[in-house]
């Protein structure tokens, strides 16, 4: 298997053209290492679930190539699919079946899985997103949420090398969704890549180790959450009384972009030791009560990049 | 690479079955699915008791008559076993292909239409191994739904009427054993006329996301079919209409049996099953499943 280089997923100039004309996914060169936890950022409507359909093999792509675990898809669904896990616009069920039944049929749909597991394994997945209880329950009768708990577990139905998750925490409430999110890293813990799309910033940034951003059917930009908050630099903080006197002095200093509140000054870092700017500032009288950079967030990265607000293009 | 990949499966072929067992176990339990059944089974519930009423003064209708009413519905009083060849032939036209609609039809556009169908695809189910469940999940369907009317019938006939050796329709009589094996033979020649049907309804189903607009158009065209049958204009194309020679079932109680019009029908079912198989096939292995 080659996708140790390749990226569990890799795609390139990925295009997808609907029938009606809609143009979803535009030359998309996606690469995801293994191992990571892949946040796959945008807006409503910008191509995440196209993409996704792309990667799973429901779509055509119009253009361009994808590859999944090293193998080109559509065409090696067969043999790709049993070792990915998928939430793909949220869970769909048969709601005249029972929770545990519904598994049961997604497990019997797989020719790789082994029936003689098939009920401890489908156990074992219930146990895992905590619906044990409400296994023999229909599922017409389930909350959204243990729908949804309910399409994790039929992600988890096997050891799997990915999981892709579309949007899993979408219609719930704060509860479900720390849940989701533990539940996720804890996935990840195991080894498991995830491929998570979302059109929350701060879930991106509380559980993913890289990230891509879509708008409108583009790449914006991807690499490590690190790296990607790293290129929109931090804000140099200065608590103090005497704002006034300490937006003079940074300024000497070459700070730009100064913001003046009303018990602490903000501004870009300068390029010099920051421990200079403090000297002056201490020189020239001013009381410091707190010094220090604030951490860029992916927000402020994605403000960088694209030179606007993220919940826009509705 | 990594600890999931020690867990090497080797696939079992037989494990391919699994998806067409859950197929067969998921439409049989389903409620809707059973109400088709029971309609079906009601149907000589009525026609025998209506029969026993009708003739309650004991007397029997003339040898072979009836010009109105199902085949062999004037028997029915001699011989309790013709109630089953009177059901078939009374559902036949209308109440057992219209449950082979609903099945085909909603086979693949009611996974669409409830977005379980992406899922049977990423578990992954391939395309081609899920048309062929339900495709033979919806001959199953049409064997039982025909076994369900027989069974119904011959259960009824014997509890209303008396059992006992047969005259043919040349006039000959034939054992009550053997006339149970025709019984036997004329329900899986049913079944059979109804596999072509099947095949078209699975075809539509391909074309939609809603299940219930593939049942519409499914049982639709039956209905249009059998009216164009009975246009005596049109007798140019009605050999190739579907329900053309659904009746001959009939010709396996001569003596001897006339094998021509049950011949052209399963030449015809054959026909549509492949053609419309074929069209379901190339159509749901290329399309975009975005519901
Ligand atoms: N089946 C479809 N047919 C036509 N257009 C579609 C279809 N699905 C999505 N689109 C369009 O493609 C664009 C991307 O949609 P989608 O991939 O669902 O975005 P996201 O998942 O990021 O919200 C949208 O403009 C949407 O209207
Ligand atoms: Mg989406």
């Amino acid at each position: 298997m080659d996708e140790g280089n390749d990226g569990v997923i890799r795609t390139r100039g990925l295009t997808k053209r609907y029938r009606g004309g809609q143009l979803a996914v535009d030359g998309l060169d996606l690469t995801v290492p293994a191992g990571s936890v892949f946040g796959f950022l945008g807006p409503n409507g910008s191509g995440k679930t196209t993409t996704i359909r792309m990667l799973m093999g429901l779509i055509e792509p119009t253009s361009g190539t994808a590859r999944v675990l090293g193998h080109a898809m559509p065409r090696s669904s067969r043999a790709v699919l049993p070792r990915v896990g998928a939430l793909i616009e949220g869970p769909a069920l048969y709601g005249y079946l029972t929770g545990r039944d519904n598994l049961l049929r997604y497990d019997a749909a797989d020719s790789t899985a082994d029936p003689r597991t098939r009920r401890a394994r489908v156990a074992a997945a219930l146990d895992r997103v905590g619906l044990t209880a409400a296994a023999g329950k229909k599922a017409k009768a389930y909350s959204l949420g243990m729908k949804q708990r309910l399409g994790l577990a039929a992600a988890l139905l096997q050891p799997r090398r990915l999981l892709v998750l579309d949007e899993p925490t979408n219609g719930l409430d704060p509860q479900g969704m720390r849940e989701i999110r533990s539940l996720i890293r804890e996935l990840a813990c195991d080894g498991t890549t995830v491929f998570l799309s979302s059109h929350l910033l701060d879930e991106i940034e509380q559980v993913c180790t890289h990230a891509a951003v879509m708008t409108q059917g583009r790449l914006v930009t991807q690499g490590a959450v690190a790296e990607l908050a790293a290129g929109a630099r931090g804000r140099l903080v200065v608590t103090t009384p005497d704002t006034g006197e300490a937006a003079r002095v940074l300024k000497e200093q070459g700070v730009g972009d100064l913001v003046v509140g009303e018990d602490r000054v903000t501004g870009d870092p300068p390029e010099r030791d920051l421990a200079e700017v403090n000297a002056a500032l201490v020189t020239a009288g001013v009381r410091v009560r707190g010094f220090g950079l604030e951490r860029a967030s992916l927000e402020d990265a994605f403000v960088a990049l694209t030179g606007e607000g993220f919940d826009v293009a509705g | 690479m990594s600890r999931a990949e020690t867990a090497v499966r080797t696939p079992s072929p037989l494990w391919t079955f699994g998806l067409l067992r859950s197929e067969l176990a998921t439409t049989f339990r389903r409620w809707r699915t059973l109400a088709l059944l029971g309609v079906l089974a009601a149907v000589p519930v009525l026609v025998g008791v209506a029969v026993r009423i009708e003739t309650g003064d004991g007397s029997s209708p003339a040898h072979g008559g009836g010009g109105d009413g199902p085949a062999f519905i004037a028997q029915i009083t001699n011989n309790g076993l013709f109630l089953v060849f009177t059901a078939l032939a009374a559902t036949l036209p209308f109440f057992l292909p219209m449950a082979v609609g609903v099945i085909a039809g909603d086979a693949i556009a009611g996974e669409a239409n409830t977005g379980t169908l992406r899922y049977l695809l990423v578990a992954p189910a391939g395309r081609t191994r899920l048309l062929l469940a339900k495709y033979a999940t919806t001959m199953v369907f049409c064997l039982v739904a025909t076994l369900v009317v027989a069974v119904s019938a011959l259960t009824v006939g014997a509890l209303l009427f008396p059992l006992g050796d047969l005259t043919t329709i040349s006039g000959t009589r034939i054992g009550f054993a053997e006339g149970l094996g025709r019984a036997l033979l004329i329900a899986l020649v049913v079944a059979a006329s109804l596999t072509g049907l099947a095949a078209l309804g699975l075809f539509v189903s391909t074309l939609t996301n809603s299940g219930i607009a593939a049942m519409a158009t499914t049982v639709g065209l039956l209905i249009t079919v059998q009216i164009l049958d009975q246009i005596p204009q049109l007798h140019a194309i009605q050999p190739y209409l579907f329900s053309h020679y659904w009746l001959s079932f009939a010709d396996l109680m001569r003596e001897p049996v006339h094998w021509d019009g049950l011949v052209k029908n399963l030449q015809l079912q054959t026909l549509y099953a492949a053609v419309f198989g074929s069209a379901a096939w190339a159509r749901f292995t290329a399309k975009d499943i975005t519901a």
